[in-house]
């Protein structure tokens, strides 16, 4: 192209971002306004004077929940994984009969609000005993990223030249064999992909923990939140402090996995 | 289409229906295959009978019950058939909740298209940083829905938002953006359509990359300016991803709880009360649980959502024919 004449979009860019990101900027710079500040008028546009006030109240209150988060996060993956990879595996390599329906099935299992889940997990929960656990979360959570996993590891899978899992069989190995030493190391980044989203996904799951784990002893980082929004509406740089500490994940997933993020889009290029 | 464009919906969460199209078959008997592809399969198809037929069932059982908390314990609710059903329709909310899941969700998704779509074109001229200002709009997308929606609860504020106080600088009077009847509905829709403009952004960007360079250069030779070869050339090409694109945002509006609760729990009144949200109060808002009218509400949203559905696969299947 011509170098000389992108400056002034590389200008209208940044000031597009800067309109974008306004409201993260904002929640950074409130989370760092000291209690006094918070109803100045006009507020206060940078934090000239940063507290860490609200930081500290996200340590001695907020810990826990950090901790259930991410237990639940990481056993959504583990889940997740352990369900679609297998199932992906089969669809894309085995053929087996009635791919086409389970696919649309998966595909109309995404469009079912989740509001709809929760009522019945609820329902059924109640009956078990299984309300405000952790495990009973980590399954509820797991259904937003189980269909998206299935799909995902079969468009991958669909890619890997049949030849190599042909000259695996010929080598004598079976077919977990092959799942597991050829087809799942070839799929690494597919692995990744899925297991950043599950994470992300129950992460930042509001429905599912706001009614099956809302009187837990164990309740998630986004119930946190919406513990402090309901109780203390004068402290903003708490909230907006654990909305920050919140937030940290999706910036790790950004800068870390943006590659697996982008293997997963081929991943649906290698399929025919 | 070229097959990239299957892969970003697959990204962002709604994939493209991955059938793996039988192949000729090589060998006749297959059973070792068959049995095999069964045993991996097995799990899935135990965790969707359970996990989704089975809530999904117990939905509907509640919908056509009158379960009250302690029915619920004891299991003894009473069969109303298609009663609740009918209370619901009935219902003075039902209107507005109707309404207000129309207004919420088709003006979200077009100004989410609208701006994603100027957005995807800007960014395919390649400049300086353009790849990096590119990643950085996937922030909003990524963050947890209750912070991106707190922090719009408070930039919104009557008395504190930054957002009255920049309108107060130009003499515009405070505004009770999220407590008026007249803007609630507003203001979630704001919010609403600055959380979607990414997903509209990535897919639409995707689809951009798939249109041949040539094209636009032979249109330029024709004497075609920027404005027309994005309504001659881009525009159309574009169409059958701006379908999905679409009609994915449609059906991930319907199903939108978590925003508008967490800014204004549907209120004033109804004044910002969806279909997702109402059968989420009842169920699950007030301290009296009322699961089988918002059972009702929610198996509705479904039959919404799953007629969405079906339109974009009979879309889909006839872009893959052409």
């Amino acid at each position: 192209m011509k170098p000389r004449r992108t400056w002034w979009k590389t200008a209208v860019g940044l000031v597009l971002t800067a309109i974008m990101l306004f409201p993260v900027y904002w929640m950074i710079n409130v989370s760092l306004t000291r209690t006094g500040d918070m109803r100045a008028d006009p507020p206060h546009w940078f934090p000239w004077a940063p507290t860490f006030e609200g930081y500290a109240d996200v340590f001695s209150d907020q810990l826990p929940a950090l901790g259930t988060s991410i237990l639940v996060g990481l056993g959504c993956v583990a889940l997740t994984l352990l369900i679609s990879a297998p199932a992906g595996f089969a669809l894309a390599q085995l053929r087996p009969r009635g791919a086409g329906a389970l696919g649309f099935l998966l595909l109309v299992a995404q469009m079912i609000p989740s509001v709809v889940m929760a009522m019945g997990f609820y329902a059924i929960y109640v009956r078990l005993g299984w309300l405000n656990t952790v495990w009973g979360l980590i399954i509820a959570d797991s259904t937003i990223a189980v269909p998206f996993g299935v799909l995902l590891f079969t468009a991958f899978m669909a890619g890997i030249p049949r030849e190599l899992t042909q000259a695996a069989k010929v080598d004598g190995a079976g077919t977990w064999r092959t799942f597991r030493s050829v087809v799942l190391p070839v799929s690494r980044n597919s692995v990744l992909t899925v297991s950043l989203f599950a994470f992300l996904w129950a992460w930042s799951d509001f429905i599912f923990a706001s009614t099956l784990d809302r009187n837990g002893d164990q309740i998630p980082i986004t119930l946190g939140i919406y513990a402090y929004i309901g109780n203390n509406t004068t402290q903003w740089n708490s909230i907006m402090a654990t909305a920050v500490v919140a937030s940290v994940p999706a910036a790790v997933l950004l800068v870390v996995a943006q590659r697996y993020v982008a293997g997963g889009v081929t991943a649906g290029a290698v399929k025919d | 289409m070229p097959s990239t464009v299957n892969g970003a919906p697959v990204v962002v969460g709604a994939a493209a229906p991955a059938t793996t199209r039988s192949a000729p078959p090589r060998r006749r008997r297959m059973s070792s295959t068959r049995w095999a592809a069964l045993a991996f399969l097995a799990p899935l198809l135990a965790y969707l009978a359970i996990f989704y037929a089975y809530p999904l069932y117990r939905n509907v059982e509640l919908s056509l019950h009158d379960y009250t908390p302690r029915a619920f314990v004891q299991g003894n609710a009473e069969f109303l058939g298609l009663a609740n059903y009918a209370d619901v329709i009935a219902s003075s909310t039902f209107g507005p909740a109707l309404r207000n899941t129309a207004l919420f969700t088709l003006v979200s998704i077009v100004a989410q298209y609208a701006i994603g779509l100027a957005l995807a074109v800007f960014f395919h001229h390649h400049f300086r940083l353009s790849g990096l200002l590119r990643a950085m709009f996937l922030v909003p997308w990524l963050l947890p829905l209750i912070v991106s929606a707190s922090t719009w609860s408070w930039m919104l504020n009557s008395e504190n938002g930054i957002v009255n106080s920049v309108l107060e600088a130009f003499g515009i009077g405070q505004i009770n953006w999220l407590t008026s009847p007249d803007s609630a509905l507003w203001s979630v829709i704001v919010a609403n359509i600055w959380l979607g403009i990414p997903f509209n952004l990535v897919i639409l960007y995707a689809g951009l990359q798939n249109i041949s360079g040539d094209l636009y250069e032979a249109a330029a030779l024709d004497g075609a300016n920027a404005w027309q070869r994005f309504w001659r050339v881009t525009f159309p090409l574009l169409r059958p991803v701006s379908a999905i694109t679409l009609l994915l945002g449609l059906i991930y509006t319907l199903k939108v709880v978590d925003v508008i609760w967490i800014m204004t729990t549907g209120g004033p009144g109804h004044a910002s009360l969806t279909l997702a949200v109402w059968s989420y109060r009842e169920a699950f808002g007030t301290g009296q649980p009322d699961f089988s009218p918002a059972a009702a509400v929610g198996n509705l949203l479904i039959v919404i959502a799953l007629a969405a559905g079906f339109v974009y696969l009979y879309l889909q299947r006839r872009e893959e024919r052409s």
